[in-house]
């Protein structure tokens, strides 16, 4: 974005600490099923959070209980300590970007982004003024007499956000805004729309299905399953820490190898694999000492190298297989490695080696302080 | 039927017997009888002074006016009446939906005659209305409801209900909830909602079925004539009148191309009406 164009938009409320969103204990049922389930969500003023979940996990129902589109059945939601859970929608003063950017048709796009000031009876220089810095701010001034209909897909999704910034709310819902676009163009627009909220300074309530749409934009993340909230973190924690099995599955590619945890203590712990195989693993609670669990490690934290595998170094696991499979992705080499019955997954970058083969023998070597202890 | 006859097979075959019976049915009698009345005429300036004579005779420009005015004056009732009945079916569903449409699609199948002389039972001097009203005391005489254009407004309007809620309905179901939603997400009252988002994306159903109920309503004959009074004399009344009565069939004629010639460029205002509404990818 050009540097004068950031300079023409409005950035009066970065750091006053308002726009802040807290759901407490909030719950929605339909019939007896809750959709949403007792959940305790505190963002802070300013803060990108993303609601991310596989659909049917109760994130846009959750949303809609924010927006006051949907009745709260339990708990509360405050904004800046104040309670709104039985306002109505136009009373909470939100900025919304719906899902198939909802842009009315029979409006320009002056008058569609015009809409909320003109809602709020704003005077006429005033609209004038605001709408003009808006479109400036996601580059569509030249685009004002057009309607709908005139606009492409990422134009339309512009108008939808300039509509949901220009009577600068604290707070603005979006519901995956960019689920209608191509890769390519959504890419572009989580940055524009980042650059955006950096500008203003104030606090998204973003859903999404895409885990990297997330990673990319969020200060944090909440993960949504089954009505309820797995973990609340930032994407890197979260990558690197997922809580529980789920998230480790559903952020990016991730190894879960399968046994029983021995030896727990201060230092590490032993996980007895299929095949009499052991591997070290870092410590956990003592509670799980006997239980089957899950090694959770990253695919490209593991190095793959020639056999032998060498003695277990403390600090380490260092184990032999043999490729199963090959797949080229351009930046890497992913490789399935059978370990006695688990498979192990590993991406190498490429850097134009040739790699190994299918039926190749193989070891493979990661530090243990790479790996989390999951339980099942 | 071999294989390549079925792949030859022109769906738009299937139109011709449409055509066929519309032709045959419609479009030689009408022919017929124009050309038979006009052929006694001695060439066409002759046609043409007997054409303003008829339109200019102020039986019939009274007519005409009465015409155009019941039909503007139910035009806005069926909308008053019709356009909250629409925006109910279109925004609930089950059995309350189920329940209004058949309110409204019923009478819809039953004969025109039977509904008026339903009504007549309704309105008129001892009918029900007046006796339950005489006898709770609201009134102290009769209220004049049959016989005089209050009659005609009530009748028409009921019968031409239908078509004006159809219509609605049909663009009402066609307005993408979400817009509203938006509406209201962006801090607009229901009042405003309804007055810049529902309202003008209801208005091509609007104006379709306004143009429907009008074209419709011009050429309106049972109703009328039962329900009217001797000033309430529409178009149709004349014509029927000049064919059964005067046998004067050149007037008829005449009253008939200028009855035509409305409805046409009524047709043709609904046709672009709805043709902008395609471009506007409603």
């Amino acid at each position: 974005m050009a540097q004068q164009e950031v300079q023409a938009a409005p950035s009066h409320h970065a750091t006053d600490g308002l726009g802040t969103v807290s759901l407490q204990r909030v719950t929605k049922r339909y019939g007896e099923e809750a959709v949403v389930d007792d959940i305790s969500i505190d963002i802070r003023s300013g803060e990108f959070f993303s609601l991310l979940g596989p659909s049917g996990s109760g994130k846009t129902t959750t949303l809609m209980m924010i927006a006051g589109f949907a009745n709260v059945d339990g708990g509360r939601i405050l904004v800046d300590g104040v309670d709104i859970t039985t306002r109505s929608p136009q009373a909470r003063g939100f900025g919304m970007v719906f899902q198939n950017y909802a842009i009315f048709p029979h409006l320009n796009v002056f008058e569609n982004v015009a809409f909320p000031l003109r809602a709020r009876g704003a005077p006429e220089a005033d609209i004038k003024r605001r709408v003009g810095d808006a479109l400036a701010l996601v580059r569509l001034e030249r685009f004002a007499d057009r309607f709908s209909r005139q606009l492409s897909g990422g134009q339309q999704q512009r108008v939808a956000i300039a509509r949901a910034i220009v009577f600068e709310p604290r707070v603005v819902l979006m519901d995956e805004p960019l689920g209608a676009l191509d890769k390519n163009l959504r890419y572009d627009m989580q940055v524009e729309i980042k650059e955006i909220q950096r500008q203003l300074g104030m606090t998204v309530v973003y859903v999404t299905h895409d885990q990297e749409e997330a990673m990319n934009m969020s200060d944090r993340i909440g993960v949504m399953n089954r009505g309820r909230i797995e973990q609340v973190a930032t994407p890197g924690e979260m990558y690197e820490r997922p809580v529980n099995t789920f998230i480790g599955r559903f952020l990016g590619e991730a190894n879960l190898i399968e046994g029983t945890l021995q030896d727990v203590s201060s230092a590490g712990a032993i996980l007895r694999i299929s095949h009499g195989l052991v591997l070290n693993a870092p410590s956990a609670s003592t509670d799980l000492a006997g239980k089957k669990v899950h090694l959770f490690i990253r695919p490209e934290r593991i190095s793959v190298s020639a056999p032998p595998a060498d003695a277990a170094r403390p600090g380490t696991n260092s184990v032999a297989g043999q490729v199963r499979r090959r797949s080229f992705l351009g930046n890497v080499n992913r490789y399935a490695v059978t370990v006695g019955a688990a498979e192990i997954t590993v991406d190498i970058q490429n850097t134009g080696g040739p790699g190994f083969e299918v039926g190749d023998d193989v070891a493979l070597t990661w530090a243990v302080a790479d790996s989390l202890v999951l339980g099942s | 039927m071999t294989r390549t006859a079925h792949q030859s097979f022109d769906p738009g075959l299937l139109i011709i017997p449409a055509f066929a019976l519309l032709i045959l049915l419609f479009v030689i009698p009408l022919a017929w009888f124009f050309v038979g009345v006009f052929a006694e005429e001695e060439g066409v300036s002759a046609v043409m002074h007997r054409f303003i004579d008829v339109l200019s005779a102020p039986g019939i420009v009274n007519a005409l006016i009465t015409t155009n005015w019941i039909s503007a004056m139910v035009t806005a009732l069926t909308l008053v009446i019709g356009y909250p009945i629409a925006y109910y079916l279109a925004n609930n569903t089950g059995w309350r939906f189920a329940l209004v449409l058949f309110c409204i699609i019923v009478p819809y199948f039953t004969s025109v005659i039977v509904r008026t002389y339903s009504w007549m039972v309704l309105l008129g001097r001892n009918g029900t209305i007046n006796q339950a009203l005489l006898s709770l005391g609201v009134i102290d005489a009769p209220l004049p409801l049959l016989y005089n254009k209050m009659g005609v407004l009530i009748g028409m309007t009921y019968v031409l209900l239908p078509y004006m809620v159809l219509t609605l309905y049909a663009t009402m179901r066609g307005i993408d909830s979400n817009l509203v939603r938006a509406a209201y997400g962006l801090g607009a009252s229901p009042v405003y909602t309804f007055r810049k988002v529902y309202f003008p994306l209801s208005l091509h159903g609007v104006v379709s079925g306004s143009l429907i109920v009008f074209i419709l309503a011009i050429g309106f004959f049972i109703t009328p004539a039962l329900m009217g009074g001797p000033s309430d004399v529409m178009i149709a009344m004349l014509i029927e009148r000049a064919v059964e009565i005067t046998l004067d069939w050149t007037s008829a004629a005449i009253m008939s191309v200028a009855l035509l010639a409305m409805t046409l460029v009524l047709y043709v205002i609904y046709y672009r009406v709805t043709d902008v509404r395609r471009m506007m990818g409603a």
